[in-house]
């Protein structure tokens, strides 16, 4: 019982960081149509600017401008190769931030060298005894604080006068111009918004274990989250999100008691299959809108 | 039927018009190029023949992926995947009948080149069902989770992999009771090789193009454009997505299967995201929806590392190794990928077919600028 409640536990913390992953993704998503595989890129970044901002800061000090940078960044990112390429086919723009991806990944690599790198966060490695389980301080961390960043910004789409312009623009872009809804800002403010997401979650990522050059294939993760909660569903990514989390730490732990062949490594490519599963029964994903054809 | 004398671009019948080389100025290049590529053996050190013998192999890959993603625009990040199957099918088959991983001795090169196609043709339509129900990057992402598990399933597998980082012997290539991978009297390895990549790419560039200018190519471009157009005037989706997938994946087979007999050596590590993403470059760079496209762009991607690998002569800032500082050749050629999709995407999405097009163009009404 202990042990499964330990997994449970560990998976819902991995999951709420591939929850903030698919935000990302989704935010970007239902502003442009289109799916940003320059997430990985922005994560590792993030990771990186606080590894280095730490041996001068606050470990929360470094956080919060490691994130802004990578926001900044993610604007910029959207204004130089994006901007340029509306109307284009999607899926050639879906290539191009594939090769935005490479490039800052090239980049930060230079900077993260072949040593693993520390982000100096107060978890580490350390438990602490909840209800008679003991749970590592950092799955508490991630799992709190996403839920604290997904309440904000569920509030704000849902409250703010840019969050109604951000909603407009996902509903329909030549009616939200049409009403003064600004689509530039809302474009650059989702780019933001994803790049600042993937920069919190890569801390958590290189949280513990520490971060290096292969860090990136994480943010991956996210790409079953979205499609199983639907590319369109901010509420389906958190709950996909935490799903696949669970799956992944249930077969980590309990795979090997049926075949030794389901291990550790298994648990890597789970999520994967349980997308594919799921895809043959719901094509759109569990909370994603069906997409309707008018001929 | 006949040409009409003295007006060579007058087609008096829609055979003539869509026929493999429909102008004098196609059948000249094409006998020039294929003439230059025999020729080159003699001309060539080895080292530079391997290295476009191994673009050949993955010019029949590109193919392959163009058909299903440039002709049928069924966006396919799986294609390592398909090229792994390909490429362990015809390392069992060749294998070793009593050495340390699966084998059984059959080293016909007809034989297990055919069995690496068909094998990964038969994976190919078991993921095609998923591509009837799903649309662009859906499928897309689909297709990538298809590395991973293929990545996971090729490393536990040893008896056929060999394990992650031991691999196995790649398959082992006889035709007419000759090994074609070991010096002979008249050619060493390295010209057999080229020889065998260069008949086996003219061959299937030739199926290729005989494909996609028949119906069944008329069909897969009309999915493309529009499917639901497509299906209102009688093209089963079903039915085609089902060949795209399994014409594309035989393609990837047989370009495994041949990858890795240059090299000798299989390692399960290899066929990851990026190399299905070195795919996506080769015909995005070449030119989607081209059978001649694919194969630029797959010469292109092969022969780029060997130019960054001369850039430290060159550029003082780039350095030959890691640890001295400064930007290391490999650096150069991660970003130089990323800069020439984004690049060609951008100024010239035709690739370097379009490039082809318009210098042709130009020099069709030269000295008259149209």
């Amino acid at each position: 019982m202990t042990e499964l409640m330990q997994a449970i536990v560990r998976g819902l913390g991995q999951g709420s960081v591939y929850a903030l992953l698919a935000i990302g993704f989704v935010i970007i998503y239902k502003s442009m149509r289109v799916i940003s595989f320059a997430q990985p890129a922005f994560m590792l970044a993030g990771a990186t600017l606080v590894s280095y901002l730490v041996v001068e800061l606050n470990f929360f000090l470094a956080v919060v401008l490691a994130t802004v940078l990578v926001a900044l960044l993610g604007v910029g990112v959207e204004r130089a190769a994006l901007r340029p390429m509306i109307g284009k086919p999607v899926f050639v723009i879906s290539i191009i931030t594939l090769g935005v991806d490479v490039v800052i990944r090239v980049v930060v690599n230079g900077y993260i060298g072949i040593n693993v790198r520390q982000v100096g966060d107060p978890w580490g490695l350390r438990t602490v005894t909840l209800l008679g389980i003991a749970v590592e301080q950092r799955y508490l961390a991630m799992f709190l604080t996403t839920m604290v960043l997904l309440a904000v910004l569920f509030a704000f789409f849902r409250y703010s006068r840019m969050g109604l312009a951000m909603r407009a623009t996902a509903l329909d872009q030549e009616v939200a111009l049409a009403q003064g809804v600004s689509v530039g800002w809302v474009f650059a403010l989702s780019w933001a918004i994803a790049a600042a997401m993937a920069a919190i979650a890569g801390v958590f990522v290189a949280s513990g274990a520490g971060l290096d050059q292969g860090l990136w294939i994480v943010a991956l993760k996210a790409l079953p989250v979205i499609i199983l909660g639907g590319l369109d569903s901010l509420g389906g990514a958190l709950v996909a999100g935490l799903a696949i989390g669970v799956v992944e730490a249930l077969v980590a732990s309990y795979g090997t008691d049926i075949s030794p062949h389901l291990d550790g490594d298994f648990a890597l490519v789970s999520p994967y299959i349980v997308m594919m599963l799921v895809l043959l029964v719901r094509p759109y994903g569990l909370f994603g809108t069906r997409e309707v054809e008018r001929v | 039927m006949r040409a009409i004398a003295g007006r060579p671009e007058l087609y008096t019948s829609y055979r003539q018009e869509t026929s493999l080389l429909n102008t004098r100025p196609k059948r000249v290049w094409v006998g020039g190029v294929v003439v230059l590529a025999l020729l080159l053996p003699f001309l060539f050190a080895d080292d530079l023949l391997q290295l476009l013998a191994t673009g050949f192999a993955a010019a029949i890959g590109a193919i392959g992926l163009n058909i299903v993603t440039g002709y049928a625009g069924q966006v396919s990040l799986g294609h390592a995947f398909f090229l792994a199957i390909g490429a362990y099918t015809a390392a069992v088959l060749s294998g070793d009948t009593d050495g340390r991983v699966l084998g059984f001795g059959i080293t016909s090169l007809p034989v297990w080149l055919l069995a690496a196609g068909l094998v990964a043709a038969l994976a190919g339509v078991i993921v095609a069902p998923l591509a009837v129900r799903l649309r662009g990057l859906y499928l897309a992402i689909v297709t990538l989770g298809l590395v991973f598990i293929g990545e996971y399933v090729f490393r536990e597998w040893t008896d056929v992999t060999g394990g992650a980082g031991v691999g196995r012997q790649a398959a082992i290539p006889t035709l007419f009771g000759q090994r074609l991978d070991v010096d002979g009297e008249l050619f060493t390895r390295v010209q057999k090789l080229y020889f065998l990549m260069f008949v086996v790419l003219v061959i299937f560039a030739v199926l290729a193009r005989n494909l996609v200018r028949s119906r069944t190519g008329r069909a897969l471009a009309a999915v493309r454009d529009r499917d639901i157009a497509a299906s209102v005037i009688g093209v089963s989706l079903t039915r085609y997505k089902f060949i795209a997938f399994a014409v594309s994946s035989f393609y990837a087979g047989v370009a495994g299967a041949l990858l890795f007999v240059i090299t000798g050596y299989i390692e399960p590590g290899s066929f990851n995201l990026l190399l299905s993403v070195q795919y996506i470059a080769m015909i995005l760079i070449g030119g989607v929806a081209t059978i001649s496209g694919s194969i630029m762009g797959a010469l292109f991607i092969t022969l780029l590392p060997r130019v960054t690998r001369e850039l430290p002569a060159v550029l003082p800032f780039v350095n030959a190794n890691s640890g001295s500082g400064g930007i290391t050749v490999f650096q150069v050629e991660a970003i130089l990928y990323g800069l020439l999709i984004v690049g060609f995407l951008i100024f010239e999405p035709r690739g370097l077919f379009g490039i082809w097009i318009r210098v042709r163009n130009y020099w069709k009404s030269w000295p008259f600028s149209y």
